[in-house]
């Protein structure tokens, strides 16, 4: 391709060298947008936070309470909102994960050529739903239905000591961290499986054949040529979809209740760090809205080093899957 | 998988049985066991899709009236009664002018990747970024519109929405325009050069109508997520019961936003309005969808 730009005088083209080059300083540009952008995020909204860091200081992540509205002394610590989003991601991969390798393994390795394309349109519409419509439906559909599910599951289990704790008394109205994780798990579960099917497709043939060569069924096959072969893709695709589900704002305000809690309860009410900001965004002013984007300066932070480690660990597992599949 | 019976010349004279009956009964029952789980995985993505389709049909479509798509929003959550029109027009335009800034300059960006950056250390540092900055939590863009743009103007508007939501699709369109620009065959670029076209107009004139299919059924997916993006909305729009078509001053609403102000309230009006709003919503996006899937679809052979 470097020849393209091999020219002799004599052949050269209308519109000179300056044509040229104007266009490509224009591509450029267009493509540095993207660094400029992210690094603007950063810096203007860690200014915008400053006098929140400066009002409360480490208090911000570690306080407890949070009494934004008091006159006096308001108090900003955002710590019950990061335990909160912290608890609805875990529910959410804990249930995404298995059921996204599930849909991946079925779409890759078991489903007959005529359901293939039916079932990716599933997936591929399950994404396509706005999360505002997900949280309608968690809202006013599901968390009321699932309160008996929750009383069930609190009377079996409640009694267990330790475990007992996460399973209390439900929240009359359903909302609550479980309903959040349940529906955020709605949502993760595209992301995790487009990755589990990419990383599952790559693994060679020759390996899989081998498996059944030796005569295993096609769950040891899963078991001893597939699995070990994609772990860190799988690994890095959990991670982009914890990334997911700790950014969600709109459907978990919905449905998450609302409250300035840290419970172990999982069927009780709380809040998390992006839907926080939104739900108080439009009554805040001042130090309050300062604290809000403080909250999402954090939140971002976060976001970003768990993308860029689940980029590079995927990065690296489908090299090293392409290298194992040439060789 | 089936097993395959082996070459009768070469097996020995007692062939050992290799049929699914001879393997132990626990292995069989696993291999049985994880299949069924396997395929249950897949119901349990289709249950909250069923459920999500039907839910938004039966209540939206109670809703629904050609009054409801046209009428004023009314300004008490109470009042029963139709009105998201100063919605969707806000939802189509405030969408459409985020396409209008995020769509050439994503294509722009995806050209410098594949035909100038290649695998450069920079071209590569922008791809895992721009990867990166599609996990950026859409709230993010909001926070960072507001602060950047609606401080500095000292007005909530849709021009404010519209910079937030093409900043979510930039990272979008960049992504998936490269991969199509990555499908035209080489020889047209040598092809071109070699008839003594300039690299920029072989890229405008060869490299980008070949791959023109591929690039709006990408940047038609990136609208459709955008359009129902609601949290980067609620931050930077404020807030509006008529159609205000000045994107520029005043405050502005959309579909989406709509659907979560009605839905935080209490009251059946408000709720039923939400319904109707999220199947209107629903169907907008699909539209995009569709749309994305068939010009993907009838154009996809045109490079060959």
């Amino acid at each position: 391709m470097t020849t393209l730009d091999h020219e002799k005088p004599e052949l050269s083209a209308k519109g000179g060298v300056g044509s040229d080059r104007l266009f490509r300083w224009a591509v450029l540009g267009a493509a540095l947008m993207v660094l400029i952008i992210l690094a603007l995020i950063l810096v203007t909204t860690a200014n915008e936070a400053m006098p929140a860091f400066s009002e409360s200081g480490l208090g911000l992540i570690t306080g407890q309470r949070w009494a934004p509205s008091d006159p006096h002394s308001p108090i900003y610590g955002a710590l019950t909102f990061i335990y909160g989003t912290a608890l609805t991601s875990v529910i959410a991969l804990i249930i995404a994960v298995p059921v996204s390798i599930g849909i991946a393994l079925f779409l890759t390795e078991l489903a007959p050529r005529w359901l293939r394309t039916p079932a990716v349109t599933v997936i591929d519409l399950l994404a396509a739903v706005p999360s505002v419509v997900f949280g309608l439906v968690g809202v006013l559909v599901i968390a009321p239905g699932i309160v008996p599910v929750y009383s069930w599951l609190h009377d079996v289990l409640g009694g267990v000591p330790l475990l007992g704790s996460l399973f209390g008394e439900p929240s009359s109205n359903g909302r609550s961290f479980a309903t959040a994780g349940l529906i955020l798990a709605i949502m993760v579960i595209p992301i995790i499986t487009s990755i589990g099917r990419e990383v599952f497709s790559t693994v060679p043939a020759a390996d899989k054949q081998a498996a059944y060569a030796l005569g295993a069924t096609r769950w040891e096959m899963i078991k001893g040529a597939v699995f070990p072969h994609s772990f860190g893709g799988l690994v890095g695709g959990t991670m982009l979809g914890l990334g997911r589900a700790m950014g969600e704002t709109i459907a978990v305000a919905l449905i998450i209740g609302a409250s300035t809690q840290i419970t172990p309860n999982v069927f009780d009410s709380g809040n998390t760090m992006a839907s926080v900001i939104v739900l108080e965004w439009g009554e805040s002013s001042g130090v309050h809205t300062a604290a809000l984007i403080a909250i999402g300066v954090l939140l971002f932070a976060m976001t970003i080093i768990i993308n860029v480690a689940a980029r590079v660990i995927v990065r690296r597992a489908e090299i090293r899957m392409k290298g194992a599949a040439s060789s | 998988m089936t097993v395959t019976t082996p070459n009768a010349a070469a097996a020995p004279r007692t062939a050992p049985d290799l049929s699914r009956h001879s393997l132990p009964l626990g292995r069989r029952f696993r291999d049985r066991f994880a299949t069924v789980l396997i395929a249950a995985a897949l119901l349990v993505a289709i249950v909250p899709l069923g459920v999500v389709v039907y839910e938004v049909i039966t209540r939206g479509g109670s809703a629904m009236s050609l009054d409801f798509l046209t009428a004023d929003i009314p300004h008490d959550y109470r009042a029963f009664g139709p009105g998201m029109g100063p919605a969707i027009t806000g939802t189509l335009l405030i969408t459409g002018l985020a396409a209008l800034i995020a769509i050439p300059l994503g294509v722009l960006g995806a050209i410098y990747l594949n035909e100038y950056g290649k695998q450069s250390p920079l071209a590569r540092f922008i791809r895992t970024m721009a990867d990166v900055m599609t996990g950026v939590p859409s709230i993010m863009m909001g926070l960072f519109i507001y602060v950047m743009w609606v401080e500095n103007v000292e007005t909530k508007s849709g021009f404010a929405g519209s910079l937030a939501l093409a900043c979510l699709m930039l990272p979008i369109v960049i992504r998936s325009s490269e991969e199509m620009l990555r499908l035209v065959p080489d020889e047209l670029r040598q092809a071109s050069a070699a008839l003594g076209a300039r690299k920029w107009r072989t890229t405008l004139t060869v490299v980008l109508p070949s791959a023109i299919s591929g690039i709006t059924s990408g940047s038609l997916l990136a609208i459709a997520r955008a359009a129902g993006e609601t949290a980067p909305i609620v931050v930077t729009v404020g807030l509006a019961f008529l159609s205000n078509p000045d994107l520029i001053n005043g405050g502005n609403t959309t579909l989406a936003a709509q659907i979560f102000r009605n839905a935080t309230q209490p009251f059946a009006a408000s709720t039923q309005r939400a319904w109707g709003a999220a199947l209107t919503l629903v169907v907008i996006v699909l539209l995009f969808t569709i749309i994305a899937r068939f010009v993907a679809s009838r154009f996809a052979t045109k490079e060959h």
